[in-house]
This record gives structure tokens, sequence and C-alpha cells, in this order.
């Protein structure tokens, strides 16, 4: 099985680097062409804005929307971002893959940037996840085909349909390979 | 990555986030816009660009922080700024303003001619440049989030800055084939913490992402850099110093995604305009140079 990590820009090497541990063929994404050789995908961080300006540039805006009919899909971050329905403040259509309402850098600045624990039910089983938030976005609405798997405050942090899992933090960076390994086998 | 004790999960894994990815010098709001619909990842502001700054002279300080505000209302992309070599009162200041990166860079005037500043006492992660490792190391054992080699800033000039990356790249070479035994004595002889010489040693790379800046005028130039190992490019006077900014910013960004696709940053090149006039190294008397500054 090959998963994809888009590597137009923004935190593909951690995410790379982490499902290569795992003993996955990964491979970094940047063409149409590229994306049709694997089996699922992994949008990361980094910027939004920048992401859905190339996604037009290079085609992969229809070509993701396609994929996604087949193969599921993860989005951290920036990646959640592009994988919405609606997204405030921004010149571009997100890609309408998952039925959340986002509003980008919620939380606030770079100073504002924090690490928490947080409670995430992965198979019905409550496990603590140390989560980072960078310039994170928050999930302001969602729709009755998605779940919420888990929350910090009153925010959710972690929703999934069936094909699509979205995070607003940055599971690859703490050395924690739970939340991809919950991906890769249960939506593959 | 738990090893890592240099990885500051905010600072670090926001500069992860850069990666891949073109920040560009900005002198205005309406410039960052520029930039922003380009496809920058972040954009620096500062008050004169270093081509500017290299001609008009005087001292370079950090920016006002009014222009920096006006700018951070007109992007949704991180703001860096600019602070002195050991300025960091500077630093503070940034801070306070909210800006998302401090470069405390050699491109401004330095205030502190032994000392840099003490990094992990900000919130704000700091970017910092380098022209060999030994000069790396020492920022990051100051507490730099992210090294970028430094080239020669405002030259147009693209050989300074691969100077600087293969030293940078050789030097992690040479280690990873050095013994135990010898590693005390290179640290001593290139200024180098040491223990951050056994980090490289057993990882074969830094600790921190390493950026490229200082002399990036045109497409092939920023793939160039990546090519040569550097994880983004940073852009000062080549775009808002050339004849089409806006076509230029753009065909740099496609030209970093793609570094590795010849085709793609041929087409980017096709149809620009001239590229920023630039200056041979060897015509700026040695004063005058930027990349002697740090320590």
């Amino acid at each position: 099985m090959v998963v994809g990590v888009l590597g137009i820009q923004g935190g593909f090497s951690k995410h790379k680097e982490m499902i290569d541990s795992m003993g996955y063929d990964t491979k970094i994404i940047r063409t149409p062409d590229e994306l049709k050789k694997t089996d699922a995908l992994i949008i990361p961080g980094g910027e939004s804005t920048t992401f859905l300006n190339l996604f037009d540039k290079l085609d992969l805006e229809d070509a993701i929307k396609e994929y996604s009919i087949n193969s599921p899909i993860m989005g951290t971050c920036a990646g959640m971002i592009v994988l919405a329905t609606k997204v405030d403040s921004i010149n571009y259509s997100p890609l309408g893959l998952i039925n959340i309402e986002v509003n980008r850098n919620a939380y606030g600045r770079q100073k504002e940037s924090f690490v928490d624990k947080v409670n995430i039910e992965l198979n019905n089983r409550l496990i603590k996840f140390e989560a980072v938030f960078i310039r994170a976005p928050k999930i302001v609405n969602y729709g009755s085909d998605c779940d919420v798997l888990a929350k910090y405050k009153d925010d959710n942090i972690m929703v999934q349909n069936n094909s699509v899992l979205v995070c607003s933090f940055h599971p690859e960076l703490t050395g924690n390979n739970v939340i991809h390994k919950y991906f890769l086998e249960k939506f593959m | 990555m738990a090893e890592n004790k240099h990885f500051d999960l905010v600072k670090v894994g926001f500069a992860e986030q850069l990666k891949g990815g073109v920040i560009m010098d900005v002198t205005n709001a309406e410039q960052a816009k520029i930039a922003e619909n380009a496809g920058a990842v972040s954009v620096m502001a500062l008050e004169r660009i270093p081509a500017d700054i290299r001609e008009d002279g005087g001292i370079a300080r950090m920016s006002n922080p009014k222009m920096i505000k006006e700018i951070q209302k007109m992007v949704s992309i991180p703001v860096m700024a600019k602070c002195r070599i050991g300025h960091f009162a500077e630093a503070q200041v940034l801070q306070s303003l909210g800006v998302d990166f401090i470069d405390e860079s050699e491109v401004l005037t330095p205030a502190d001619e032994a000392n840099h500043i003490w990094k992990h006492d900000f919130k704000v992660p700091f970017v910092c440049g380098c022209t060999d490792l030994g000069e790396a190391l020492r920022r990051i054992a100051e507490g730099t989030a992210l090294i970028r080699t430094k080239g020669e800033a405002g030259s147009g000039n693209i050989v300074e800055a691969v100077r600087h990356m293969r030293m940078v790249q050789s030097a992690i070479k040479k280690i990873t084939t050095l013994g135990h035994d010898e590693l005390v004595s290179y640290a001593k002889s290139n200024g180098s913490p040491l223990e951050l010489v056994l980090y490289i040693k057993e990882n074969g790379k830094l600790p921190v992402p390493n950026f490229a800046a200082g002399g990036i005028a045109t497409p092939a130039d920023a793939s160039l850099m990546m090519q040569l190992g550097a994880e983004t490019v940073f852009v000062g006077s080549g775009i808002f110093k050339s004849e089409d900014p806006e076509e230029r910013a753009k065909a740099i960004v496609m030209a970093t995604t793609h570094f590795d696709n010849p085709d793609i940053v041929s087409k980017a090149s096709e149809g620009l305009g001239d590229a920023m006039k630039g200056l041979d190294i060897a015509k700026i008397p040695a004063e005058e140079l930027l990349q002697t500054r740090g320590w």
C-alpha cells in the first residue's frame, strides 16, 4: 500500500517520517499523476492560501476531488482548512470534501500557539494525546454526516466522515502515531 | 524526535510548516498583498529591502511598528520582522506586536558586536543566518528555531548563498564520518557546541529546518538552492527590485514547489521581465559585506 503526502508546501516531511517509521511505502505528491499512484492521501499543515493557490495552477483541485471518491484523505491544520466546505475570509474555494465550516488562525498569532493534552475517541476508546496547536483553525460548524472524535474545551478539534479525517492540530510532531495508525487502518 | 531537545514543538513545529515555500521581503501592505496572492508562505516586513539599505547607507534598524501593523492587517499569512543582532529590546517590541517569527538579521546594523540574543527567553520563534555550520550551531544553542544560510543580501548574486549552503552541508557530511574521539577537537576548532556536534554525528542533519537566503533572484536560483538542500527560500530584493514583481513572485513560488522538475522551472521562467541587476561580490568593499556580521 502506498501512502501519499501532499508536498507542494508545508509540514510534509514530519508526516512522511512518521509513516515511513510505521512500515508503509510513502510518496511525496506534487502532481495529479503522482496522486493516482497512491492508496491514501495526507494533506499536511502549512499555508492554506498557498495550497489553494497552487491547487489551481497544478490542476490538483479536480484531481483530489476525483481521488476522494474511492480513496481516504486525512487533513491536519491547513490540510483541514482546504478540505472544508466553508472557510472564513479567503479568496479561494476550499475542496468541500468534509462538511465542516472553519475559521482560520482562530486562536491568534504564533505567540498564542500552544501544546495541551486532549482526549481523543478512537474505536470507542478514549486516548490521551499531546496536541500541538500552531496558528490553529477552529471548526465552528459541522454537518450531520460528521462524527466528532475530540474536543478541546468547547471546540471540536477532530472530525471524520466516511472517507475524510481532519484535525486542527499537528499529530505528526510528537512522535505518537496513534492518529496516523487509526487513519490508515480504519479508512483503508 | 523525543531525543531532539532542540525540537521545540511550537517553535520548530511552526518552522516545519513553512517548508517548501517562499518567504518574501515586503516594505508595505500593498506589496504584502501581492506576495500573499502569489502564494508566499510568509512575508518579511521591513522598511527598506536589502538592496536599498546597501545603497542608502546609514544605520538600519527594526521597522516602524505602524508599518508592521498595517501589513499584519492586510494579510492572513504569517508576518516576520527583523531586529538587529543582539538587540533584545527590539525583539521584545516585535514579540509584543505579535510578529510570528523574528529574524535576528545581519541585514540590519548590529547592536552588539559580541553577543546574540538569548532566544530561549522568547515565546516567538527566531530565525538566524549562518555562513557555516559552527555559526548555525551557536545560534541553535541560543535557541533559534530555524536556520537560514546568509548569502549576500541585496546583491542579486547567488554565489554566496551557494557557498554557505555547501559549507553547511559538507560540514554535516564530514561530522558523520568522524570517530567519537575526534568530535571534541572538531567542536573546539569550529566553535560548535559539542552536544550539537554529537546530534549531527547521530542524525546526519541539523536539529531545526534549514532555509536559504541572500541573492535569490530567479526561479532557477530558487530551484538551485532547494536542490542543494534548502527547505524553503527567502527572497528579498529579488522580487520587488525586478521589472514585474507579481509575475516573478508567482514564478519563484512555482519553481520552489517543483524545484526538482526542470520542465516546470523552465515554464515558470518564461516571459518574465528583467531580474534585478545584481552586484559582483568581488566589487563590494569588504566592510560593506553583510554576511560577515554575526559571531
